[in-house]
Parts: structure tokens; sequence; C-alpha cells
């Protein structure tokens, strides 16, 4: 959807234009992405990045130009926005997963765009971190207007925000709202593996693989 | 060795003795313009964590200026060609990405043995005064002529110039490579210009300090200045000062004293970054001792 990788048949259209040209009116979230310790560069500024780095030239301190101070009102807006205010200004490297996460997507929706493009976005976060990205990726998608389209492999965390399902497995597709696509045997068939779909007491769905029976194991170890 | 001047602690006595000789004053001049250019490539080159490159550029300066040596010609030819050259083979064998870093150090090791050795090689079929060798490993600030100062200027500006103008996209590019790559920055052809920037800083520092002590202009300043602050543009400029400040005090010291000037300069830049380390242990144990009941 970016167009970094070539496409290797057919034609792709990304909000009526090649892949690649609208990429200024995507924000992109790639896989989980960690920053380390040793990162020092604040939250801020990774959020500002996401804003203008990829311009040339060095900018004019803020107290001189306007579209400086501009710049870092809307920065402070997104910080706000994903509830990172309280630690924007230490090092990313020092932040907590759940906490870089939210300053990620704040980077990835500071230039306003139309389509957020969020990969595997609750990956190796904890339970409760989970669900608090999942409804600020819900409250964003409402509160700004921006179509959100992620990846996930576990659903269940998301299941109750999504509007459209599209599953790809073993090179087949089925696509629909999540009830209609999202029930045990539709599942099963697509993944060649038992899933279940149970409902909860209050009306939610949850995706679960039901064990494998115990299958024989070939050693693939030479032996000696 | 001459008589050493004596310091009077009369900073206006001092400041004339210590310009009096002009090879002082050039001395001051050429280190004034590398530590400028040694602490903002730097910054970026601890950033990128791509310090065992430079190491490796800085080994290269000395086969380069072996080789000038022995074939005749001058010597900032030798630092500046091989350290071009050397910048453009790590571009070469160093892949995109993350996951080729940890097999590009191996590469870049291979590259640093094999500089080594032909600067060996050079050392031993010159054959001349070994006196050289020292001087090639270990600097010679103060045998530096006004032309040196000259050149040395030209190509600090041309590489700050460039370095302003992709400095934005190189710090996304660095610090963040594959959004930096989705919203179009050209992070692999950054990368190049980046690596021939170090070459040309390694290569101007190289011959002031020599090749081994290159990095206490080159690496401490930038890893001190990044332990004090997290913002890019005061640590930056933090750096750039404090390469500025340990050169001059430097410079200075080893004209009022006995000991070589690649001693002070390192010693000042190693006593910095120590005190700064102690300094940040003490203050985040101070912090992280938070109230009791306070979510983590």
């Amino acid at each position: 959807m970016l167009g970094l990788l070539p496409l290797s048949a057919g034609r792709a259209a990304v909000l009526g234009e090649k892949p690649g040209a609208a990429r200024s009116r995507i924000g992109y979230l790639p896989q989980r992405r960690s920053f380390d310790s040793g990162t020092r560069i604040r939250g801020l500024d990774m959020v500002r990045l996401g804003l203008d780095g990829a311009r040339w030239g060095l900018p004019l301190p803020g107290a001189l130009s306007r579209s400086d101070r501009l710049a870092r009102e809307r920065v402070e807006e997104m910080v706000e926005l994903v509830g990172a205010t309280g630690y924007a200004s230490r090092p990313i490297g020092s932040l907590s997963g759940g906490e870089q996460q939210r300053l990620l997507i704040a980077q990835a929706l500071v230039r306003e765009p139309e389509i957020l493009l969020l990969d595997e976005p609750l990956d190796s976060l904890d339970l409760s971190n989970q669900g608090a990205i999942a409804s600020l990726v819900q409250r964003i998608c409402e509160s700004q207007g921006v179509t959100v389209l992620l990846v996930a492999h576990d659903v269940n965390p998301i299941l109750g925000y999504l509007d459209r399902v599209v599953y790809f497995a073993a090179g087949r597709g089925v696509q629909g709202a999540p009830r209609e696509v999202i029930d045990g045997p539709t599942l099963s068939r697509l993944y060649g593996a038992p899933i279940e779909v149970l409902e909860t007491s209050d009306g939610r769905l949850v995706v679960v693989g039901t064990p494998e029976p115990p299958a024989h194991h070939h050693d693939r170890h030479d032996h000696g | 060795m001459a008589e050493l001047a004596a310091l009077s602690w009369n900073p206006v006595s001092d400041y004339e003795q210590l310009t009096e000789f002009p090879f002082m004053v050039n001395a001051l001049q050429a280190g004034t313009i590398v530590a400028v250019m040694a602490g903002a490539i730097g910054w970026f080159m601890v950033l990128r964590r791509q310090t065992f490159a430079g190491h490796t550029l800085s080994l290269i300066a000395f086969p380069g200026a072996a080789g000038a040596t022995l074939a005749g010609l001058p010597l900032a030819l030798g630092y500046f060609g091989a350290c071009g050259l050397g910048a453009l083979v790590l571009a070469a064998v160093s892949g995109p990405g993350r996951a080729a870093r940890s097999g590009e150090s191996a590469a870049i090791g291979t590259v640093q043995a094999f500089g080594l050795g032909l600067g060996f090689l050079f050392v031993n079929l010159y054959s001349g005064q070994l006196a050289s060798l020292e001087s090639l490993l270990f600097g010679t600030f103060l045998g530096i002529t006004t032309g040196q100062v000259a050149t040395l200027l030209s190509i600090g500006l041309v590489a700050l110039l460039v370095l302003a103008a992709i400095g934005r996209p190189l710090l996304f590019a660095s610090v963040d490579a594959e959004v930096a790559r989705a919203a179009g920055v050209p992070t692999r052809a950054l990368g190049v210009v980046f690596l021939l920037l170090l070459g040309l800083a390694v290569a101007a520092t190289a011959e002031i300090t020599g090749a081994l002590l290159v990095f206490a202009l080159l690496v401490t300043p930038a890893a001190t200045a990044q332990q004090i602050t997290a913002r890019p543009g005061p640590g930056l400029v933090l750096s750039v000062a404090l390469a500025l400040a340990v050169t001059w005090v430097g410079l200075t010291i080893a004209y009022f004293s006995p000991y070589p000037v690649g001693f002070w300069v390192t010693s000042l830049s190693f006593g910095l970054f120590v005190a700064v380390r102690l300094c940040r242990a003490a203050l985040s144990r101070r912090l992280i001792a938070p109230p009791v009941g306070e979510p983590v």
C-alpha cells in the first residue's frame, strides 16, 4: 500500500492513486519495533519526526518561525490525544511497550492521514495494554475520522471494534462483517484446523483454537 | 624537546604566550574546525550506532597515510583518499535494515584487519624514520601548516553544509528507519552519504590526533552529550561544545606541560564522560525510588 514492494501481478490503487503516490495520506505503524534503553531520543521528537522528518534542510528554531510553533502545537495535540502527555518528554527507550506504542500511534497520526495502517499494534503488549490500545484506536478512528486498517494474529482484543474482517490463510481469503465471517465452521474450514467461536455472557465473541489430538512426532534429529 | 612555557595564571599573558608561535595558532584553528566537525558528525554516528564503522575508518586512515608517505604524496591525500574509499566499501558491505547490521560488524572487522595489515606493510616498505609511524598513529597536532588549516576549513564547511541539508531525514532514518522509508526518505542513500561524511570527519580528525585517537573527538563528546540530553538540537550543540572545550583545553595544557596533546585530549574527554555517567547514575537512583503504590 505504501509502494515499498513491487506488485507481482495485477494493478492496485490506493486512495485513487498509484501505491506510493498516496504515501503522505497514510499513517503507518510497522510491526512491533521496540526502542531499547540506549535510544536517547524523546517521545516528542519521535512524534515530530512523523510530521516533518522527511523534509530536507534545517528547521528554524521555534522562536523565529511560525510553522515550527504550529508543528509543536500539533505534536502536543497528538500526544494528548493518545494520552501520552505525562511521559512524552522522556527518552523513548526508557518507556514501556504500551507507552511506546501510544507515542508511535501519535507519530502515525500527526500528519492527519486518511488511512491509518497498523501492523500488529497489539503484538507483545500485556493484556491490559492490549485492551487500552485497542479502545484508543477505536476512539481515534471515530474522533479523527480516519480509516483504520490493522493486521492482527490475535483477533480477540479487537473483535468488539471491527466493522469489517478479511481473513487470509493458506492462500485463500474470506471477508465480511465480523458476525458473518467469524463463526466456527467458516474459520475451521479456512485454517484447516478446529476453531471454535464462543459468545460471552455480555454478547462478545471469542475465537479459540481447540487443542489438536496428540500427534505422533517424528524425531527429526539424526542419532549419533 | 624545547623548553616549556610556564603558566602564569594570568589569562591575558597566558593567551599571548599560547598564540605567540604560528604553529600553535594553526593548531588551535585546525583543532577548532576538527572539533566542530567531529562533534556534529560524531553525534549522528553514536545515535546510529555506527561507532564500529567510525573506528574502522579511523584505522583505515593509517594505511592511507602510510601509503601516501611511501608514494611521496601529501599526507592529507592519503587520509582523505583512504577514508573516502573505506566509506564506500563499508557502504557496500552493509546492507539495509537492522537485521543486516549484526552481520555487518563481522564484515567491517574484516575490512579493518586488512587495512591495518596494509598500513603495517607500507610502514615496513618505507623503512624511513620510525618517528613517522608514531605521528601517523598518534597525530601531529603541532606540525600543522597554514595551508592545511585552509584545506580543513573548506572540507569542514562542505561537510557541515551537507549535514545541515540532510540532517532531519538522517535523524529520522537513524532512529526509525522503517517508518522513515515509508514516508519516502531514501534511507539507503542517506546511509551512504553519512558514511562518506563520517570518512571526511575521521580523515580530518586523524590528521591532527592521529589514527588511534580520533575517537576522543568523534565518540566521547557525542556520547557524553547524549547522556546529558535526549533532545536532538541541544544534543548536537552540546556535542560540538564539548569537543571544542576538550580540544582547546587539551591543547593549552599540552602547551604548558611536557605531555603530548593526544594524551590530554583523550583524558579530558574520558574524564567528562565518566563524570556525566556518575552524575546520571546518582540522579536516576534518586528518581527511581518512587512513592509507594505508584504504578510503574
